[in-house]
């Protein structure tokens, strides 16, 4: 596949499939373009990775979809409304209908583990103390924490942290779950957890997942579309098998992991004997 | 050149005072939801007032015993040392007590609230709740910003109380002013509109205070340094205008 015809799968699916779409966007911030005529889609009930090199604006798309910032041109559009057109109520009706997990878990440190999962139904609902109660040891027990509810976020450890944001992230039951760069910083046992639930809440829940990450061997093991986002726009998309066949220089050198290559080891500087020879100080 | 410079910061100053005006207004919009639930404000209440009540008592009651000894030395050249009591009672009510309260505020209370919800902001807490769907200004910022406006009048009210001590126990105890004349003087001179100045000066110092500190908290950049520099400008922002205010606030009572 090429950068030309980024994702022809997902062209021909029906448009009522497709949860997160994204068309033609451009952004940029403080005079750095970060998108150019960047499009993707999520469709219902798959698992969509976007993998691209550090600093290449995946957290910002996040920001996009979220409504945390809005594209210059071109529209993002979340359950077919465009999120730039969305009114402060309409963004947190959207927002209540998705789930985000932070990338450090972002658990609100002056409450336990039991009370962070609460937080959301005690905010958006009116559910009795004891169905809150089941619902959020459910959730603890689905990630495996139910023994850690009493503990504070200090005294979890990152990939603990990282379950019982899961948890708060899963408790209003979400049709769209976010991961941002899930496997960051974790041991192979607690990215091994990660990989495990992530994989869990889309089987079993059936909940459309869009995975932001740029740990490649993790995402091909369980993302069914995958996006190569660089230079602001996706240069490759299709299965993880067909991201592995490509033959483009800038999949290769990702997926290959090579230290050169169309994204360069050496930072845009002046030409180096040139600069030696100046003698100036910087 | 220098012009230019002079233009930005001119426009860059005008340019936040506006956006802590925009904020104050989505604050205090906040503020009713956020009164529905008493117990976050109370718990706001004590992290300001309550911890801040020793530094307070401490700083008040050092402020008295100078301003007992000080007015001693000065009112018994003129043998008016009777009236101590109204001069303590009237400079801890109308200026000393607001202002250097206020002032201890900041230091103590406002600090802990600007790093407290920068640190929230570093850490994506504040995020994560707009991604929930939870107003972060309702749910975390409102309730402090209400427990910080609460507290500093009872602050001054114990710093002024604690000054007054202090002055009696230096002024009566130590350099022998008449107990019954101290008191007495202060009971017949101080008016209701001496104590309402200081009420109106510690609600708007109140006011000034805890907005600058949770404005800058909330705006803080989300790095160590930036959280840093936010302590920095709560600091200086509402010491120099506590100390504006007071004056124009001074000027408008007399």
């Amino acid at each position: 596949m090429t950068a030309s015809e980024p994702h022809a799968a997902a062209l021909h699916d029906a448009a009522g499939d497709v949860v997160v779409e994204a068309s033609d966007v451009d952004y940029s911030i403080g005079g750095r373009q970060i998108f150019s005529g960047l499009t993707l889609r999520a469709r219902r009930g798959r698992i969509t990775a976007v993998m691209g090199p550090s600093g290449t604006g995946k957290t910002t798309l996040l920001k996009l979809i979220t409504a945390q910032a809005y594209a210059d041109s071109g529209a993002v559009r979340v359950w077919g409304r465009d999120v730039g057109h969305l009114r402060t109520r309409e963004v947190f009706a959207m927002r209540r209908r998705m789930g985000m997990l932070f990338q450090n878990g972002a658990l609100l440190t002056d409450l336990d583990v039991f009370e962070n999962v609460a937080f959301p139904l005690r905010e958006h609902t009116n559910l009795s103390e004891p169905l809150i109660r089941a619902l959020v040891l459910t959730k603890l027990q689905a990630v495996g924490l139910r023994g850690a509810a009493s503990l504070m976020p200090a005294e979890l450890s990152g990939g603990m942290a990282r379950r019982v944001a899961l948890a708060r992230a899963v408790v209003m039951d979400p049709e769209l779950l976010i991961y941002d760069e899930p496997f960051v910083g974790l041991d192979p046992i607690g990215l091994g957890m990660i990989l495990r639930l992530i994989q869990m809440m889309n089987e079993a829940l059936g909940i459309t997942s869009i995975v932001v990450s740029h740990d490649v061997q993790e995402l091909a093991m369980i993302a069914h579309d995958s996006y190569l986002i660089a230079e602001g726009r996706v240069v490759a998309a299709g299965t993880p098998k067909e991201l592995e066949a490509s033959d483009s220089p800038i999949v290769r050198q990702f997926l290959s992991g090579s230290p050169d290559g169309p994204v360069p080891f050496q930072y845009p500087a002046p030409e180096y004997a040139q600069q030696l020879l100046e003698g100036e100080v910087r | 050149m220098t012009n230019g410079r002079e233009t930005g910061s001119i426009a860059r100053g005008t340019q936040r005072i506006g956006a802590i005006a925009l904020f104050a207004f989505r604050l205090l919009a906040a503020c009713g939801p956020a009164l529905a639930r008493p117990g976050l404000i109370v718990e706001q209440i004590y992290n300001a007032g309550g911890r801040s009540l020793i530094i307070i008592m401490l700083s008040g009651m050092s402020t008295g015993a100078v301003l007992g000894l000080q007015g001693y030395n000065l009112l018994q050249r003129f043998g008016s040392e009777d009236v101590l009591g109204v001069a303590a009672a009237l400079s801890l009510i109308k200026e000393l007590g607001p202002v250097l309260t206020a002032l201890l505020f900041a230091g103590r209370a406002g600090t802990a609230l600007t790093s407290e919800i920068g640190l929230m902001r570093a850490t994506d807490q504040l995020t994560a709740m707009d991604i929930m769907a939870v107003d972060p200004v309702r749910h975390v910022v409102a309730p402090r910003f209400l427990g910080g406006l609460i507290s500093m009048p009872l602050l001054t009210a114990v710093f002024s109380i604690a000054g007054l001590f202090g002055a009696q126990l230096v002024g009566v105890q130590m350099m022998g002013v008449d107990v019954g004349s101290f008191w007495s003087q202060m009971q017949s001179s101080v008016a209701l509109h001496d104590v309402n100045e200081g009420i109106v000066k510690s609600l708007v110092f109140g006011f000034v205070v805890t907005l600058i500190a949770v404005y800058e908290g909330y705006h803080t950049d989300a790095t160590a340094e930036g959280v840093g520099l936010a302590t920095t400008r709560t600091v200086v922002a509402s010491s120099v205008l506590t100390l504006l205010i007071d004056y124009m606030l001074t000027a408008a009572f007399l």
